[in-house]
């Protein structure tokens, strides 16, 4: 972007005694420069979703670099056109055209060839943030592309209905749960579904989101890094509660966690929920949910068109 | 190509029709006009209705309004279908089909003054254009109360004044009625009205398809709105399935009235896009074509190729909601992704058919303004045809956290981060025009500027968003409504206004308030950013879209939002009240050319008289060539006899639009 600038300018053709090219360059070399620092040492550490989970590192660098690229081209045509502004106003009682420039080419080739080096850079950075993270979070279907290294997966399946979700860990008897509670410094796999319509899963401090679509096994990975509290909240719309469906997970230490695991699994077993519970798959349906299949085949009802779903909204979340 | 045959003599001849007599004189009760419209469309829904009924008399029904949704969707279509019979629509056909003489546009515009034609199926396209004008102010302005509602309700984290159902149903139908019905804004009023003026023909194409894909406008506006009667709908403008499967019967309000608008902009289109090729004046080559025409081409081209797929989509859906089709239901077969990807397989396109039209108002607005010429005038086109061809490569991008094809999130985050190169286009010839100009900065160049502030914000934050590990983060949040809401209300709606000032003295002949005109610009200006610049931040901080209770954290900025939104829709009630001031009270009038363009269009008397032209103009130079010394007229009015049919004689080999 420099050398782009800084060569077009010059360029611009009936130069002669002020150097407008040259004054702008130097505007914005400055004003660039103070915005980049500005945003890598004041605004990169602070900046969401935090440094809670390795993907949530992994994306504010990721937004830190764009930022860093992004301020000088807005900053560029921001100051150019400010500048153009101040000077090149219409003066009272001067009537005449300006001058007829209907192109450049060394500008227009210089211009194109910026811009596209900056997109090709963007998308090569792009593409190395998604696929060292392990798929930066972001729900991966069925088939993940890009996994985490290590053996020691923690898997937590979390299954979106309206409108809550709840979480089942299958590597503990697959006892499930309403609150997100996972071990710091552990790669987890995240098995997102659901069971009626889209719901998307969004840890924001863990800076994971995978929708959860019906009938679909959604992948996604992160590690978490710190312990602490973060959100769980739903960001696709998925009906009327769709706003109030939202929880809090923990981040706690491997020790905490098998003690809270192993507690659960034995109190779920001892009190018959596990057994309640449908056998732990990828994918839940509804419909082949013996009790709910039974009241469905009852009814008669074999097609779509809402026979699934209550007819009327229901009072509370 | 300039066209072969001279229009007039038999290209605009519509194939079929005899001499026309005088038409019998009818009070204005007996001619079709809205109020038979009316009369037409509820006996309709009531045919409509019953049909439903009695074809789905064994379905199962909603056990609280004891209906299906067959004679829901029968009632509207009928009722629709009923409404355009009313309006007069079919009568052409049926005169055509008895061999009775049909009347042509002119002679239908001039047999008609008044202000009642503007309540008439008129194929006239200046009468077409003032109808889209005040159709998409009022649809403009009744989802923007609808996007009050929600600042209103969002004021607080917990408190409500709506319930959860009916905000939803608020939130879908500012969602909707925005994304739906200003896919016309300014093709409708602009496009229709000054498009045959530009190119120097004295009608459009189609006068009859003109007048259908407008009439389609106001059905579907009330369509749509009619979903409130029963609870609305609960999907946003995107209508999700298996969620708008399941939804209650408002859904199909929404199904209806968005084909029904697909229907009419698809007509649109279709009409544009054979109007430029086939009906340019002599001279008015490809390379004189003004930069909002080929905008104009480029968006039909988008609404053409892209839209078909969506009716198809809604068509899926409407089956699904009243046959118990499972096409998008999974566990039965169908595929919750093969909505997704339908929908933005048009949504994508459709965004940039709400783009392309504000970047070739503003190429029109910044050279009258800054006497000087459009600078790149081939990579402005070059641009918006990039843009146009990229946008049907990118729909995925939306798709990027649902767990479709992660092989391919490197490839669909390339072609969403190359449509920058050719948006930068715009960017590279707005500076280019700016370079040593003379600039005035008149209302209608305030809001070109503003589209330039806006849109880079918008633009940016869009590269933010291609990005996969950034829009993880931001997938969903009101990161993305902050940009969608930039480039679309920052950019066409901003244009949209900027060419009202611009080109309303043109439309109708009269002056609109200056001072009123800075004072709306500077308060929707500073108002508008101050409403969605911390809206980037609230979805940054976690706030997920759609909802109706938020972290209370983030309730200082939302309350700032919310009360900067109140103030915006102040803003827009400013121009609101300028356009009837200007135009109903003052009436001051604008003669002739007041900004000194060289615009083809501003060669005609304002407002433009019947037929447009007296004679088929010959075009002599490019529309931006101020301060070419010894530039030749624009074109000239009055050719001699035979200097037209010269022109075609010889252009059909001379001028094969390469020449600069």
């Amino acid at each position: 972007m420099a050398e782009s600038q800084a060569a077009a300018a010059p360029a611009a053709p009936g130069e002669k005694e002020t150097n407008h090219g040259l004054r702008i360059a130097l505007i914005w070399v400055v004003l660039a420069l103070v915005a980049d620092l500005l945003i890598w040492f004041l605004w990169y550490p602070h900046l969401p979703p935090g440094r809670m989970s390795e993907s949530a590192e992994h994306q504010q660098f990721d937004i830190a670099v764009l930022a860093l690229a992004a301020a000088p081209v807005m900053i560029f045509v921001w100051t150019y056109f400010g500048y153009t502004l101040v000077n090149w106003r219409h003066r009272d009682g001067d009537d005449d055209d300006g001058p007829p420039l209907f192109g450049h080419t060394g500008i227009q080739a210089t211009w194109i060839g910026g811009t596209a080096v900056i997109v090709l850079a963007a998308f090569v950075f792009g593409t190395v943030e998604l696929i060292v993270p392990a798929g930066a979070g972001a729900g991966e279907g069925p088939n993940p592309v890009w996994k985490p290294s290590g053996s020691n997966l923690l898997q937590v399946q979390v299954i979106g209905q309206q409108w809550q979700f709840t979480y089942r860990y299958p590597q503990f008897g697959g006892m499930e749960t309403t609150q997100l509670v996972l071990p710091v410094n552990r790669p987890v796999a995240f098995h997102v579904t659901s069971l009626d319509v889209i719901h998307s899963f969004w840890a924001y401090q863990l800076a994971v989101k995978a929708d959860a679509n019906p009938g679909v096994d959604n992948v996604a990975y992160t590690t978490p890094k710190h312990t602490g509290g973060f959100t769980v909240r739903c960001s696709e719309l998925c009906g009327i509660w769709h706003g109030a469906m939202f929880d809090y997970g923990r981040v706690i230490t491997p020790a905490a966690f098998q003690v809270w695991a192993k507690t659960n699994e034995q109190i779920q077993r001892q009190k018959g929920v596990l057994a309640a519970l449908p056998p732990y798959a990828l994918t839940y349906d509804p419909t082949v949910i013996p009790q709910m299949g039974k009241v469905l085949i009852a009814n008669g009802i074999t097609g779509a068109g809402g026979y699934y779903y209550p007819s009327s909204d229901p009072v509370t979340p | 190509m300039s066209i072969e045959i001279e229009p007039g003599t038999t290209a605009q001849e519509p194939a079929g029709s005899g001499p026309v007599g005088p038409r019998l004189a009818r009070p204005w009760w007996m001619r079709p006009a809205l109020h038979t419209g009316i009369i037409g469309a509820v006996i309709g829904y009531f045919i409509g209705h019953w049909l439903g009924n009695f074809l789905s008399w064994n379905y199962g029904r909603n056990g609280l309004s004891d209906m299906n949704d067959f004679p829901l969707v029968l009632g509207y279509v009928i009722a629709v279908v009923g409404f355009l019979a009313g309006m007069g629509v079919f009568n052409d056909l049926g005169r055509q089909v008895l061999g009775k003489p049909v009347p042509v546009a002119e002679e239908e515009e001039e047999a008609f003054g008044g202000v009642a034609r503007y309540f008439r199926y008129s194929l006239d396209h200046k009468v077409v254009g003032i109808q889209y004008l005040v159709g998409m102010i009022i649809y403009f302005c009744t989802a923007g109360l609808f996007a009050m509602a929600i600042r209103t309700e969002l004021l607080s984290p917990t408190y409500h004044i709506m319930s959860a159902s009916s905000y939803l149903m608020v939130v879908s139908e500012h969602g909707t009625m925005m994304m739906m019905l200003m896919t016309s804004v300014v093709l409708g009023p602009f496009g229709n009205f000054l498009m045959p003026l530009m190119i120097g023909s004295k009608r459009m194409a189609f006068p009859r398809l003109e007048a259908l894909a407008f009439w389609l406008t106001p059905a579907a506006f009330l369509v749509l709105l009619s979903s409130v009667l029963v609870g609305g709908f609960p999907t946003g403008w995107t209508g999700y399935a298996p969620l708008s499967v399941q939804a209650t019967q408002g859904m199909d309000a929404y199904a209806v009235a968005f084909g029904l608008m697909g229907i009419s902009v698809i007509l649109a289109g279709f009409n544009i896009i054979v109007t430029v090729i086939n009906y340019r004046a002599p001279g008015m080559r490809w390379s004189r074509l003004p930069m909002f025409v080929w905008s104009m081409v480029t968006v039909s081209f988008l609404m053409v190729l892209a839209t078909p797929v969506l009716v198809g989509g809604l068509y899926l859906l409407i089956l699904d909601r009243t046959v118990e089709t499972s096409n998008y239901v999974n566990q039965l077969g169908g595929s919750s992704y093969l909505y997704e990807n339908l929908f933005w397989f048009f949504g994508h396109p459709e965004v940039y058919i709400l783009a392309l039209p504000g970047f070739g108002i503003v190429s029109e607005i910044i050279p009258v303004f800054c006497r000087k010429p459009l600078f790149g005038y081939r990579v402005a086109g070059a641009g918006m045809i990039g843009v146009a061809l990229l946008s049907f490569f990118v729909w995925q991008h939306h798709l990027f956290v649902s767990g479709i094809n992660p092989e391919m999130r490197p490839l669909f985050m390339l072609t969403t981060e190359l449509i920058s190169i050719p948006t930068g286009f715009i960017y590279l010839v707005a500076m280019g025009t700016f370079w040593k100009a003379k600039m005035r900065l008149t209302v209608p160049m305030l809001f070109a500027l503003g589209l330039y502030f806006n849109f880079l914000i918008g633009g940016i934050s869009g590269v933010f968003l291609s990005d996969v590990p950034a829009d993880t983060t931001e997938h969903g949040s009101f990161f993305v409504m902050a940009h969608f809401h930039y480039t679309i209300m920052g950019g066409i709606i901003f244009a949209f206004m900027g060419a009202c000032y611009y080109w309303l003295p043109k439309m109708v002949g009269i002056k609109l308030n200056q001072k009123l005109g800075y004072l709306h610009f500077w308060t929707m200006f500073i108002f508008f950013n101050s409403t969605f610049l911390p809206l980037f931040a609230v979805g940054m901080l976690g706030q997920p879209r759609r909802v109706f209770e938020y972290a209370r954290n983030l309730q200082g900025l939302n309350d700032w939002v919310s009360i900067s939104s109140f103030l915006l829709g102040g803003s827009i009630l400013i121009f609101v009240i300028n356009v009837i001031w200007s135009t109903v009270i003052v009436r001051e009038r604008e003669v002739g050319n007041p900004w000194n363009s060289r615009g083809l269009e501003w060669q005609v008397a304002s407002p433009p008289p019947p037929g447009n032209f007296e004679h088929i103009p010959v075009v002599l130079s490019g529309p931006y060539d101020y301060g070419v010394k010894d530039a030749p007229a624009v074109a000239d009015l009055n050719p001699p006899v035979g200097v037209v049919s010269a022109a075609y004689a010889s252009a059909g080999t001379a001028s094969t639009g390469v020449e600069a």
